[in-house]
C-alpha cells in the first residue's frame, strides 16, 4: 500500500474522478491568478479576495496557508501528508484551528502551488478557508460514534460542502459565512453562535429534518442565533439554505465590515428576516433544488459504519495514571466494546492546537492500528480517534504517551482555546498564546485540574474573537490600552444547548496579573461549590458578585 | 465600452440615457425611476428598452415592467460586491426574464463563469480588454456542484446523481 492510499475503512468522503478533475482545474486556475498578479494584470486589491478564497493569508511575519479539513474528518494518509507538508514547507509544525482546519503559519508564497499539489495527492485543498464565502462546515467530532446521535451529520455536512463549493451566487457575500451542523440533541458544535446552525433530527416516523438557526456569532457583537424554523424536510434542505443565503446576499450590509455579518441583519430585521426567508423559500423552484433521497443515500454510503467487531464493554486496567487519562479522554461509543478517544493538543505550557510533523505521523499510525485509520479535528483544537476497541485503550495510551500526546486534560482548565494572537496575526492587539501557556503552567498539577473539573477557558487576542472567549466559562480578551496589553475577563459563557454570552466581570487585568485573576476565580469557585458542581453551575447559582468581590477587593 | 458575449467582444448597440436627456431612436437604457415615471411613453417607443438597476434594488421592483424590457443592466460597484449575482438569478428564476442581463462596473474575469451561471449574458468591459483572458477564466473550472441557470448546464455532482436516479 502506498503511503498516500487511504485506509480501506476510514470513512472520509472518497473523491471520484470528477472531484479530482475539479481540484486540478481549481489549482490551475489559482496558478493563473498568481501569474496575472505577478504580471501586474491584477492589482493587490483584486488579487486579495482570490488568494483568500484559496486559503492564503498574509500575516505579521509570513503568508499563512489554511487547509480545509471538511467537517474535521481526516484519514491517516491525509494526516501523514499534512505532517510531510509541515516538515517540508513549514517549520515542522501545523496548527489546528477552531474551524476544524489546519494552518501552516510559515508559508512562502513561491511554495504554495507545490503545497496545493501535495494536498491534492490526498484529495485535500485550501478552497474557501478564507474570504467572504461559505467556509468549511463544522460538525460533531464524535459523529458516527456517539451514543446520543440521532442523525449522522457528516452526510449533510458533505452535501453542504458540495453545494457551497464555488457556489455561483454566494461566493461574493458581504462577509464570511460559517455553518455548523449537529445530529445530536446535545449540541457539541456551538450551533447557536454560527451564521447558520443546523440541528438534524427525526420526526415520529423517523424521517430526517432540520431545525435551522441563523444570525449567531461572536466577534465584536456577540449574538445568540435566532431560530428560523423548527423543521425543514430533508428534501428541501438545500432550497431552504438557498433562501437564507439569498436574503443575506441581497440585504446584508456591505459598507461597514463590522456590520456585514448575517447576525447584524437578523438582529435588525428580527421576525421580518424569518418572513423574508420564508417568502424566498416558498417561491423557489423547489424541484430544481430538491435533495433527492438517492443523492443522500449515495453520500451516506461514504460514511457507512466501519466493520465493527462483536465485542462487549469491558473494565479498564487498574493503572492509576492510565485511569486518570481515560477519565478525561475516553468517551462512550454507540458500539459495545468500543470507545472514542480525544487526543489533547494542549500539553502543559504548550501552544494550543499545535502538532509537530512527528506527532501527526504518530497519530496517523495509531489511527491505522486502532481506529480504522480515521481521525477527527475538534473545534476545541484537539484530535479524536473515533472508533477504538476498549481492549486497545491501554496500548493506545502508551503510544500516545511516547509521542507526547497523552496529557489527561480534556475538558479541564488547561484545555484552552486560544487564537494565534499577536505572535502571528496581523489583526491582533494582544498576545494570547503566552497567556494560555502561563495559565496552563499555573494549573500544571493534574490532580488539581481533575479536582477543579470541567472548566473552559478561551482566549482571544483581539475583539474579532477567534478564540471564542464570549462562550467560555472564563473568557479572556486581550486588547490594547494606550500601548499596553490588557485582558478583560468574562464569566458564564456557554457554547452548548444552553448557549450564553459571558458577562464582563469588571476592569481589565494587566498581562502580568491576568493569571492571578484566573487563580482567584478558581479559588472562589472551589470555596463555594457544592459536591459535583461545575464552575459554570456554581457561577450560575451564586452569580457574579462573589467572584467580583474576590477579584477587586481592596488588598 | 465594448461588450463581452460568449467570450468574444462585440460593439454595444445600446445607449445609457440620463434621466433628463431626450431618448434616442435606438435601443436605450434608462433608470428604474424614469421607467416608473414615464412607463406609458416609454412603452410607446418603437425601439428596444432596457433598465439599469442599482445593486440595492430588489428585482421585484422592476417585475411589472419586465415584459416590455429587452435588457436589464446590473452593476458591481466593487468586484467583491456580489449582489448582482442574486439579482440576476432572481430575474431568471422568479420573474422568468428572458432578455439580456448585463453586468457592468468592476467585474473581474474570475467572476465571469459564475455570472454566466447566475443568468448574466453580457459583461461591459474596458477598452483594450483581452477577451482571451475572460474566455480562459470562464473555462478554467468546468465542473460545478450546483445547478445553474440556462440550458448549458455544467456537470454537477449532486445533479449527476439525480440524473442517474
Amino acid at each position: 500500500m502506498n503511503a498516500l492510499t487511504p485506509p480501506q475503512y476510514a470513512r472520509t468522503y472518497r473523491y471520484d474522478e470528477v472531484d479530482r478533475e475539479f481540484l486540478r482545474e481549481r489549482i490551475a486556475e489559482f496558478r493563473g491568478q498568481v501569474e496575472r498578479r505577478l504580471a501586474g494584470e491584477l492589482t493587490e486589491d483584486e488579487f486579495k479576495p482570490l488568494r483568500l478564497m484559496n486559503g492564503l493569508y498574509l500575516q505579521l511575519h509570513a503568508y499563512m496557508l489554511r487547509v480545509a479539513i471538511p467537517y474535521g474528518l481526516l484519514n491517516s494518509a491525509q494526516l501523514r501528508q499534512l505532517g510531510t507538508i509541515a516538515r517540508r514547507w513549514d517549520r515542522g509544525f501545523g496548527h489546528f484551528t477552531t474551524r476544524q482546519n489546519i494552518q501552516f503559519n510559515w508559508t512562502k508564497l513561491e511554495d504554495v502551488p507545490a503545497m496545493l499539489e501535495a494536498l491534492a495527492e490526498v484529495d485535500m485543498h485550501a478552497i474557501q478557508t478564507s474570504g467572504n464565502c461559505i467556509r468549511n462546515t463544522t460538525t460533531d467530532e464524535y459523529a458516527g460514534a456517539s451514543p446520543d446521535e440521532v442523525v449522522d451529520p457528516r452526510v449533510y455536512a458533505e452535501i453542504l460542502r458540495q453545494w457551497s463549493t464555488l457556489h455561483p451566487e454566494f461566493t461574493w457575500l458581504p462577509r464570511k459565512f460559517k455553518i455548523a451542523i449537529t445530529g445530536s440533541p446535545n449540541d457539541r458544535v456551538a450551533a447557536q453562535v454560527h451564521d447558520v446552525g443546523v440541528l438534524a433530527k427525526r420526526d415520529a416516523r423517523g424521517e430526517v429534518g432540520f431545525e435551522v438557526h441563523a444570525g449567531g456569532g461572536l466577534g465584536r457583537t456577540p449574538i445568540i442565533a435566532r431560530k428560523l424554523r423548527d423543521w425543514v424536510p430533508e428534501s428541501e434542505f438545500l432550497a431552504y439554505m438557498e433562501a437564507v443565503l439569498r436574503v443575506y446576499n441581497a440585504l446584508g450590509q456591505r459598507e461597514n465590515i463590522y456590520k456585514a455579518r448575517i447576525k447584524i441583519l437578523v438582529r435588525d430585521l428580527g421576525d421580518e428576516f424569518t418572513q423574508m426567508v420564508e417568502r424566498e423559500y416558498e417561491r423557489l423552484p423547489r424541484d430544481k433544488y430538491r435533495l433527492d433521497p438517492e443523492v443522500v443515500a449515495a453520500i451516506a454510503a461514504h460514511f457507512a459504519p466501519p466493520p465493527f467487531a462483536a465485542l462487549e464493554d469491558q473494565a479498564l486496567p487498574e493503572d492509576p495514571e492510565f485511569r486518570r487519562w481515560a477519565a478525561a479522554s475516553v468517551r462512550p461509543h454507540k458500539q459495545p466494546g468500543y470507545a472514542s478517544v480525544t487526543i489533547s493538543l494542549k500539553p502543559i505550557g504548550g501552544i494550543p492546537g499545535d502538532a509537530s510533523a512527528d506527532q501527526m505521523e504518530a497519530v496517523a499510525d495509531l489511527a491505522e492500528r486502532h481506529s480504522f485509520g480515521e481521525i477527527r479535528v475538534t473545534h476545541v483544537q484537539n484530535l479524536v480517534l473515533p472508533h477504538v476497541r476498549q481492549e486497545d485503550l491501554y496500548t493506545l495510551w502508551q503510544g500516545l504517551r511516547a509521542a507526547g500526546l497523552a496529557t489527561p486534560n480534556i475538558g479541564l482548565i488547561s484545555d484552552i482555546i486560544a487564537c494565534p494572537g499577536m505572535d502571528y496575526c496581523a489583526l491582533a492587539t494582544a498576545r494570547s498564546i503566552p497567556i494560555a501557556q502561563r495559565i496552563s503552567e499555573r494549573f500544571a498539577s493534574l490532580d488539581r485540574q481533575h479536582d477543579i473539573g470541567e472548566c473552559f477557558i478561551n482566549i482571544s487576542g483581539c475583539i474579532n474573537a477567534c478564540g471564542h472567549h464570549h462562550v467560555a466559562h472564563i473568557g479572556i480578551l486581550g486588547v490594547d490600552k494606550r500601548g499596553e496589553e490588557v485582558y478583560q475577563v468574562t464569566l458564564g459563557g456557554s457554547a452548548t444547548n444552553d448557549a450564553a454570552i459571558g458577562e464582563l466581570i469588571g476592569p481589565a487585568f494587566s498581562y502580568d496579573a491576568v493569571v492571578d485573576a484566573v487563580e482567584t476565580l478558581i479559588t472562589t469557585y472551589v470555596a463555594h461549590r457544592t459536591p459535583g458542581e461545575r464552575f459554570i453551575d456554581t457561577y450560575r447559582r451564586i452569580g457574579a458578585t462573589p467572584f467580583k468581590d474576590a477579584l477587586y477587593a481592596p488588598a | 465600452m465594448p461588450l463581452l458575449e460568449d467570450g468574444r467582444l462585440r460593439p454595444d448597440d445600446w445607449t445609457s440615457i440620463e434621466d433628463d436627456a431626450p431618448l434616442p431612436d435606438g435601443p436605450a437604457i434608462v433608470s428604474l425611476a424614469r421607467l416608473r415615471a414615464e412607463a406609458d411613453a416609454l412603452a410607446g417607443r418603437n425601439a428596444p428598452l432596457g433598465v439599469a438597476l442599482d445593486p440595492g434594488t430588489q428585482p421585484e421592483e422592476v417585475a411589472p415592467f419586465l415584459p416590455r424590457l429587452a435588457l436589464v443592466a446590473l452593476r458591481l460597484p466593487k468586484a467583491k460586491d456580489g449582489r448582482a449575482f442574486s439579482q440576476a438569478r432572481s430575474l431568471r428564476e422568479h420573474h422568468g426574464f428572458g432578455g439580456e442581463i448585463r453586468a457592468t462596473g468592476h467585474v473581474l474575469p474570475d467572476q465571469y463563469a459564475m455570472l454566466l451561471r447566475c443568468g448574466v449574458t453580457t459583461v461591459e468591459v474596458p477598452e483594450g480588454t483581452d477577451p482571451n483572458t475572460w474566455a480562459r477564466s470562464r473555462d478554467a473550472v468546468r465542473i460545478a456542484y450546483q445547478a445553474a441557470q440556462g440550458a448549458a448546464r455544467p456537470l454537477s455532482l449532486l445533479r449527476r446523481k439525480l440524473e442517474l436516479a
